[in-house]
């Protein structure tokens, strides 16, 4: 986004970040056109907060998260971390970086090797540390498995032995091992019931008053991000529609898309009126990206201009911005 | 709105699964009722026993290693349980239809979703090609289907998530029935077209006067739907009520934890409540009241003595003796 130098604070900014797949047909496999995960991202996440990604499913989320840890090759922007760009970043020069972005996987039974017990899965990340705490490893597995709540006789137990929520505890220690200070929560609770999910929540949130972790927290239900971020960006189709404070998002969204996703969230408080049209608008999730505003086809107040322009990131308020031109004539002309 | 009449009515519904060795009492004597008009909800953490019973009501427990051991079924006055296959597809074709949780696997990939609604149509009714063909588009039109005319001739990985779940839904209603049962049929889907599915389900039971029993683990999807609750842990009901009573007065410590636990903008900054230790394996059940290893109201009691049901009064049940008679109990 456009806001400048002060970044003191920030870990990680995103600029314009891209990352297009090709859609290949044919029994040649021509390229017939390209998925535009990624088009042109930008966010900011400040160290020791959280940043919440929101956005349905395909919206290019998980995308975000791989380029980030360079598990997946960009193809332009920048991904500045603690002040360098490292997008571009050799295998050797990344060295001291690698361990200080970790990422949880909603099902974190994929990430764990089955034939290993949770204690050598933990150990591996010590060792990378090298001889900082070569001498005491053990004792460092056990302060580990403690930090999420887990008894240290589970260290030789095998990941198939645990339970959804416990392997959720199980890969936050591994992530842990390597001390680092950016997590990727990718859907980390997503698949966890109601219970469980409050005690993963709660343990996230202690870590990162004990360690000062930064977190960027990817997820589909709002009502989870609302209570854990302090920043949230709205994502559409490769798209950040809209970025501001979690309370800007909640008690002023801009995006009519940030609309109708919060008045999309069924409320447990039966106070509140849960009113939604059966609208007879298709959600397609078709990969054919019109030429303008991205959110045309579903969006209820589109105007010819929408088809055309490509819309601007624009601020509408102090750290509030928004990519559409209506919601910005709107509310964006008022100083801050 | 008043819904008399019972068209569902299960009672003391106990599901066992033989799996080696031990036995897993999924469905630990049940009993609950749906009335006609009604949407009824059943909430309850994985593994509770959600899927097990909606399955007894339509004869689809795979048995062995599964067996409904002890209950009844009563649907318009008629018993499901041990009727013979024949006349269970007639009730399963004609009274009551299933919605299920995934509309892929749930689809079959080889026909189009013409194929399947025409097929479930004429499982209940004789009807000439033409008229069936305009029949299955005014189905696809009412759950929604952006150009059916077109669209009845796909596949269903032509699709997206949502309108598949659309088209199960047209093939529930193809048959006209009393009764739908929907296992968590929005799960898979994203917040926007949960709340379409919900809103279609809710308009098509107005319109078509229907009864509908939905499963969820999803307190807010239940909120916005339900006219009255069932919370089920751990294979048994432990609380009932409207959406009212449940939301704003709940009285098992269960459903209580539940709903301190979900989170919600409202409550940043506040430490969320959550429920110590984890639902437990339905082959070794504890004694007593199945949630006592992690309520925090247990007495010594709760450890050896089943829990009654309590009655609050107009319809909110809780089985919980224990916050019942706050003084002298057990004496
Ligand atoms: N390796 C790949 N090759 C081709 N297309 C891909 C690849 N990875 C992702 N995509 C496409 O990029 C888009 C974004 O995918 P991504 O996994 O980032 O979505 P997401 O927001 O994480 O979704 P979900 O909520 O379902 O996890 C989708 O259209 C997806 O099909
Ligand atoms: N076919 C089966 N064989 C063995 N156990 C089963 C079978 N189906 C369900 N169960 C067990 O019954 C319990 C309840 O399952 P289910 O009704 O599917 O829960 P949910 O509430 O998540 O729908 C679970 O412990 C499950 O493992
Ligand atoms: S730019 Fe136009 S189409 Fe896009 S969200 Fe704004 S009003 Fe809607
Ligand atoms: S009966 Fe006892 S253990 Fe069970 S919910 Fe009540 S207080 Fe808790
Ligand atoms: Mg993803
Ligand atoms: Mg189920």
């Amino acid at each position: 986004m456009e806001s400048k130098n002060k970044n003191n604070h920030s870990i990680l900014r995103i600029e314009g970040l891209k990352k297009y797949f090709p859609i290949r047909r044919g029994f040649l496999q021509k390229i017939h056109g390209w998925v535009k995960a990624v088009d042109g991202v930008s966010f900011e996440i400040e160290q020791g907060k959280t940043m919440g990604l929101v956005g349905e499913s395909g919206c290019g989320k998980t995308t975000v998260a791989r380029l980030i840890l360079k598990l997946l090759e960009s193809d332009a922007g920048k991904i500045i971390f603690q002040g360098h760009d490292i997008r571009r970043f050799s295998e050797k020069e990344m060295k001291p970086y690698r361990k200080e972005i970790q990422i949880i996987f909603q099902d974190p039974f994929g990430s764990l090797n089955p034939r290993m017990t949770i204690g050598q899965s933990i150990e591996e990340g010590i060792r990378i540390l090298g001889n900082k705490h070569a001498t005491n490893r053990k004792e460092r597995l056990e302060t580990l498995l403690s930090m999420v709540g887990m008894s240290s006789d589970s260290s030789d137990r095998y990941p198939h032995e645990f339970s959804g929520g416990q392997r959720q505890r199980i890969g936050i220690a591994r992530a842990l091992s390597v001390e680092p200070s950016l997590i990727v929560c990718d859907e980390p609770v997503s698949a966890l019931d109601v219970s469980i999910q409050a005690q993963i929540i709660n343990l996230l949130k202690d870590l990162q008053d004990q360690l000062g972790l930064s977190y960027l927290f990817i997820s589909h239900d709002l009502n989870v991000v609302g209570y854990l971020c302090n920043t949230i960006s709205v994502m559409y189709k490769g798209h950040i529609m809209e970025f501001a404070s979690s309370e800007d998002i909640f008690n002023h969204p801009h995006h009519p898309y940030t609309i109708s996703l919060l008045s999309a969230i069924p409320d447990p408080d039966p106070d509140i009126k849960w009113h939604v049209k059966p609208s007879n608008g298709h959600i397609g999730d078709s990969d054919v990206v019109p030429e303008g505003c991205k959110y045309q086809d579903r969006c209820t107040i589109a105007e010819t201009a929408c088809l055309k322009d490509k819309m601007v990131f624009e601020k509408v308020r102090e750290n509030h911005f928004v990519r559409c031109w209506k919601a910005a004539k709107n509310h964006g002309s008022s100083p801050d | 709105m008043t819904h008399d009449r019972p068209l569902l009515c299960v009672e003391n519904l106990k599901v066992y699964f033989q799996s080696n060795g031990a036995r897993a009492h999924a469905v630990d004597g049940i009993s609950f009722e749906v009335r006609e008009k009604e949407t009824v909800c059943i909430v309850g953490e994985s593994g509770c026993g959600k899927t097990v019973s909606a399955l007894s009501i339509l004869g689809l427990i795979p048995t062995p290693p599964g067996e409904i051991v002890d209950g009844q079924i009563i649907f318009s006055g008629q018993n499901l349980i041990n009727l013979d296959e024949k006349a269970m597809q007639k009730i399963r074709g004609n009274h009551i239809s299933m919605v299920f949780q995934e509309p892929l696997t749930s689809l079959n990939p080889v026909f189009t979703i013409g194929d399947q609604i025409g097929e479930a149509v004429r499982t209940h009714q004789q009807i000439d090609t033409e008229a069936l063909f305009q029949y299955c588009v005014q189905l696809l039109n009412d759950v929604g289907i952006p150009s059916p005319k077109q669209r009845i001739n796909d596949y269903p990985h032509q699709l997206s998530g949502g309108q598949r779940q659309r088209v199960m839904i047209a093939m529930a209603l193809a048959c006209d029935p009393d009764l739908i049962i929907a296992d968590e049929p929005t799960t898979a889907l994203d917040v926007t077209v949960q709340a379409q599915i919900l809103a279609l389900l809710r308009s098509i039971q107005k319109k078509r006067s229907m009864s509908v029993l939905y499963i969820s683990h999803d307190l807010g999807v239940v909120s916005a739907i339900a006219d009255r609750i069932y919370v089920m842990y751990a294979g048994i009901m432990v609380e009932q009520g409207n959406t009212d009573q449940i939301f704003r007065s709940a009285r098992h410590p269960y459903t209580q934890g539940l709903l301190a636990s979900l989170p919600s903008p409202s409550k940043r900054g506040k430490r969320l409540h959550s429920i110590p230790g984890t639902v437990p394996n339905p082959a070794y059940k504890p004694k007593g009241c199945p949630f006592h290893p992690r309520c925090r109201q247990k007495i010594l009691s709760c450890q050896q003595e089943y829990p009654g049901m309590c009655d609050y009064g107009e319809g909110h049940l809780a089985r919980c003796p224990v916050l019942f008679k706050p003084k002298g109990y057990p004496g």
